[in-house]
C-alpha cells in the first residue's frame, strides 16, 4: 500500500510500509548505504509525520517481509498476543508515542501490553520519539530474569565481565577475571569470546569459570560464546553449561547467514533447560544482536537496520533469555558513522529491546575507524544507565585485546554506580560484600592476601 | 611520566600482568582510571587513528620497492578519500576509471601470481611491513613461478584484488592489506590468498593470515605460510573453505625431518 503525505505545497509519497519506516528513520550510514534513506531533511521529517498516522493495527496487515518468505515474520505473526495488544489497539503510531509517555502507561500497564507489541511497532514509534522519550519510556519498563542471581531488578546495573584473550591463554583469562572480580563485575556473566572453534579447547574454558564460580561460590553463571552448534556438541559431552549464546538478526536470511535457524535455537534452549543449572531461576540464553547486521548479509530486503534490529527482538524473547545484549558499535562506520549515530542507535535498541520485554543491556562500543571515542561512549553509557540498563560489558580498561575493538571497563561500572547510585544484582550484591571486595557498596581496598589473589590462579584443568 | 603525590592506588595484582596483555591491575583514584592510565590510553587510541586517517605514502613505498628489486605500479579504488572510503566498502572494492585502462595495458602482466600491497584500514602496517614480507616471500617463490609487479593500491578493500588480478589475467593474487587497529595493535598487516580471481568472488573463496607483526605472527613465518597456501591453491586448483591451513602440520614435520637428516 502506498501512502503519501501533504506539508504545504508539498505533497510526499511512500511506495510501502518498510519504505515509509526506512524514511522516517534518523539518519545513519547503514541506511544510506542500502539505499533505503531519505534523501532530504524535509523527506525525512514528511515521513515521521506521516508514519505518525499509521494506525498501530496497520503493522499487523502489511508485513515488512512476506509471511510465506520468512520464519522471523512468521514467528512474530503467529506469537502476537491480541488481548495484550488490545489496550493500545485503536491508537495510531503519533498517539502510541503520547500514550508512551503519559502517566498512564506505568510499568504495569507496560509489561501487560508488551506481548501484544511486535518489533514493527516498537521500531515505527521510535523513530518519532527524541532521545529524552527514549530514555524515559525505557526507564518505566521492567525485565526480571535469573539464573544464579536476578537481573533487571530496580535500582541495579549489572555488569557482564569479559575476560578475552587472544589465543584463549587460560592464566590469562583467569587474569582479568580476578581483576574483574575485584572491580565488583561478574553479575550478569563471566562472558569468553573464545579465539578457538575446537571443542576440547572449548569445555577447558568451561571447566575453568565453572571452577571459579565453584570454588568462590559466585552467584553468577558463565558462558562461551562459541556457535550455538558447538554449544550443543559441548552439552553433549557433559561440559558444565550455564547459558547458550548465539548472535541472532532480525529476518531468515541473516539468521542463515549466522548458521541458524530457529529450529537449532529452539534444539540449544531445551537442552541447556534441561542441565537444570540456574538456583534462582531458569533463564538460559544470552543473545547479541547490532544493527546493521541483516545488511551485511545482503538480508535486509529493503528494511532499515533499525526495524531489521527490532525483529531480532522478537527471536530473542522467544526463548526467554538472562540476557541480551545490542552490540552497539562494533559493526563499523558504514552502518552507524560517528558517535551520535552510536549513541541513538544505543538508545533505540534498548527502548525497542525494553519495550518488547527484553532484559536489554549494551556493549556500549566502537571501533578505531569510527569516528568517536571514549567520551562518546562515557555519554551512551551515562544516558542509558538513566534508562535503566539492564547490564554494560566490563573488559580490563576497555580494551578488548581479542576482538580489537573498545568498549567500556570496570572502573565504568563503578563510576555508574556512584554517580546514580545503582547496586549489582542483590546475590552478587551480598557476595561482594562477604568477599570484603565492597563495604556498604563502595569498593574496598584489597589485600594481597585476599582469597582470589591466593588461590585464583591454581588452576584444576588449566595447568 | 610519574606523578610525584601517590593519590591513586594501586591494585595489589600488578604481578598478573605477567598471564596477559589485558590492562588489569590499573589502580584507581576514587573509583576512576589514575591519570597516567586515561593518557596511555588516550595516546593508544591516537595511534590507532592516525593508522586509520594517515595516508599511505605511495611514492615511498615504491621508492622503497625498486630499490628492493621489485617493479611495482599505482592503482586507486573508486573511492576517492578516506571518509568516502569508510562510507561506501563497495566503492573500495572496484577499481577506479584510470586505474583500469592502466591495468587494461597490463593485461597480460599478472603471471602466476599477483602481489598487490593494498592500505587499507592501516597505512602504519603497510609503511612497516609489507616490503619486509615481500622479501621473505620472494625468496620462498621458485624463479619458475612467473611473478607479477607488485601493485600498489590505494583506498583499497580485500575484493579490489579481485579486479586487479582479473584485468591482469593472473592465476592466483597475494593481497597484503592493513587490518582494522586494535588498541594495541595500530599496525597488523593482513593477507588474502585468493586462486583464479575475477570480481564476485566471495571471502569464502579466500585464505586468510592475520595479525602480520614482529609482536604477532613474524615475516619469515608469514612467509612460510603465504607460501604453503599457495603451493596447496595451485595443487588442488582452490582457495578459501576447502584449503585448510595445515602449513604448521607441514612444518612441524619438515622440522622433525631435518633433526632426523642431522642425527644421520
Amino acid at each position: 500500500m502506498r501512502y503519501r503525505h501533504t506539508v504545504g505545497a508539498e505533497t510526499y509519497q511512500f511506495r510501502d510500509l518498510k519504505d515509509l519506516l526506512a524514511k522516517a528513520s534518523p539518519a545513519r550510514s547503514g541506511d544510506y548505504l542500502a539505499g533505503v534513506a531519505a534523501s532530504s531533511y524535509a523527506e525525512r521529517m514528511a515521513a515521521k509525520m506521516c508514519l505518525a498516522e499509521v494506525p498501530l493495527k496497520r503493522f499487523l496487515e502489511e508485513h515488512l517481509i512476506p509471511y510465506a518468505e520468512d520464519e522471523v515474520t512468521r514467528l512474530i505473526v503467529d506469537t502476537h498476543d491480541p488481548v495484550a495488544f488490545s489496550e493500545v489497539s485503536h491508537l495510531t503510531v503519533g498517539d502510541f508515542r503520547d500514550w508512551l509517555l503519559s502517566d498512564a502507561a506505568d510499568t504495569a500497564a507496560l509489561s501487560r501490553i508488551a506481548r501484544g507489541l511486535t518489533p514493527e511497532m516498537v521500531a515505527a514509534v521510535s523513530k518519532l520519539m527524541r532521545n529524552q522519550d527514549l530514555i524515559l519510556v525505557a526507564g518505566k519498563c521492567r525485565v526480571v530474569t535469573a539464573f544464579r542471581d536476578t537481573i533487571g531488578l530496580p535500582g541495579r546495573l549489572s555488569v557482564r565481565l569479559q575476560p578475552n584473550h587472544p589465543t584463549d591463554d587460560v592464566r590469562g583469562i583467569a587474569a582479568s577475571i580476578i581483576d574483574g572480580l575485584l572491580y565488583g563485575a561478574g553479575d550478569a556473566v563471566i562472558g569468553i569470546n573464545p579465539a578457538t572453534d575446537s571443542i576440547p579447547a572449548l569445555i577447558d574454558l568451561y571447566y575453568l569459570v565453572d571452577e571459579f564460580i565453584r570454588t568462590f561460590h559466585i552467584p553468577t553463571q558463565s558462558c562461551i560464546l562459541t556457535h550455538v552448534t558447538n554449544q550443543i556438541q559441548v552439552m553433549e559431552k557433559g561440559a558444565p553449561v550455564d547459558l547458550v549464546f548465539q548472535s541472532i538478526a532480525g529476518t531468515e536470511k541473516a539468521n542463515r547467514g549466522f548458521g541458524i535457524s530457529l529450529a537449532i535455537l529452539q534444539e540449544a534452549y531445551e537442552a541447556a533447560l534441561a542441565l537444570q543449572r540456574g538456583t534462582v531461576g531458569q533463564n538460559v540464553m544470552y543473545f547479541e544482536t547490532g544493527q546493521g547486521s541483516a545488511l551485511s548479509a545482503d538480508a535486509n530486503f529493503g528494511v532499515d537496520q533499525q526495524t531489521c534490529e527490532a525483529r531480532a527482538y522478537a527471536v530473542a524473547r522467544h526463548y526467554s533469555p538472562l540476557l541480551t545484549n545490542t552490540v552497539v558499535g562494533f559493526i563499523g562506520p558504514e552502518y552507524l558513522y560517528d558517535g551520535k549515530q552510536i549513541i541513538r542507535a544505543g538508545l533505540e535498541d534498548h527502548f525497542c529491546g525494553k519495550l518488547l520485554g527484553l532484559p536489554l543491556g549494551c556493549d556500549v562500543c566502537y571501533t578505531n575507524h569510527a569516528e568517536a571515542d571514549q567520551d562518546d561512549m562515557d555519554n551512551l553509557m551515562t544516558l542509558l544507565a538513566n534508562a535503566g540498563l539492564t547490564f554494560i560489558m566490563g573488559i580490563p580498561g576497555a580494551d578488548d585485546i581479542m576482538l580489537n575493538y573498545q568498549s567500556t571497563s570496570f572502573h565504568d561500572s563503578l563510576y555508574l554506580r556512584q554517580l546514580l547510585g545503582l547496586k549489582p544484582a542483590p546475590e552478587f550484591e551480598q557476595w561482594l560484600a562477604e568477599m570484603e571486595i565492597t563495604r556498604d557498596g563502595r569498593p574496598r581496598s584489597i589485600d594481597p592476601t585476599h582469597p582470589l589473589l591466593a588461590q585464583g590462579l591454581r588452576l584444576p584443568r588449566a595447568a | 611520566m610519574t606523578h610525584h603525590h601517590k593519590i591513586a592506588r594501586l591494585d595489589p595484582w600488578a604481578h598478573l600482568r605477567a598471564y596477559t596483555a589485558a590492562r588489569i591491575a590499573l589502580g584507581r583514584t576514587g573509583i576512576s582510571l589514575p591519570t597516567d592510565e586515561v593518557l596511555g590510553f588516550g595516546y593508544a587510541h591516537a595511534m590507532a587513528r592516525d593508522a586509520v586517517h594517515r595516508p599511505l605514502d605511495v611514492a615511498e613505498l615504491r621508492t622503497a620497492l625498486t630499490e628492493a628489486g621489485f617493479d611495482s605500479m599505482h592503482v586507486a579504488s573508486a573511492a576517492p578519500d578516506r571518509a568516502t572510503y569508510l562510507l561506501r566498502p563497495d566503492l573500495g572494492r572496484q577499481l577506479d576509471a584510470a586505474s583500469i585502462s592502466t591495468l587494461q595495458q597490463a593485461a597480460d602482466k599478472g603471471g602466476d601470481v599477483l602481489l598487490v600491497v593494498g592500505d587499507g584500514l592501516s597505512s602504519l602496517a603497510v609503511q612497516r611491513h609489507a616490503l619486509p614480507l615481500l622479501v621473505q616471500l620472494r625468496a620462498l617463490i621458485p624463479p619458475t613461478w612467473r611473478v607479477g609487479p607488485v601493485v600498489v593500491a590505494s583506498q583499497a578493500r580485500v575484493a579490489l584484488s579481485d579486479h586487479i588480478a582479473e584485468l591482469m589475467q593472473a592465476k592466483a593474487v597475494v593481497m597484503l592489506i592493513g587490518e582494522r587497529p586494535g588498541l594495541s595493535s595500530p599496525d597488523s598487516l593482513g593477507m588474502y590468498l585468493t586462486y583464479a580471481p575475477y570480481v564476485g568472488r566471495q571471502d569464502g573463496e579466500r585464505n586468510c593470515i592475520s595479525n602480520i607483526r614482529p609482536e604477532g605472527l613474524g615475516y619469515a613465518a608469514a612467509a612460510r605460510k603465504t607460501y604453503w597456501l599457495l603451493q596447496e591453491a595451485v595443487r588442488l586448483k582452490l582457495s578459501g573453505v576447502g584449503l585448510k591451513d595445515e602449513s604448521d602440520v607441514a612444518e612441524l614435520v619438515d622440522a622433525g625431518m631435518t633433526r632426523l637428516e642431522e642425527q644421520n
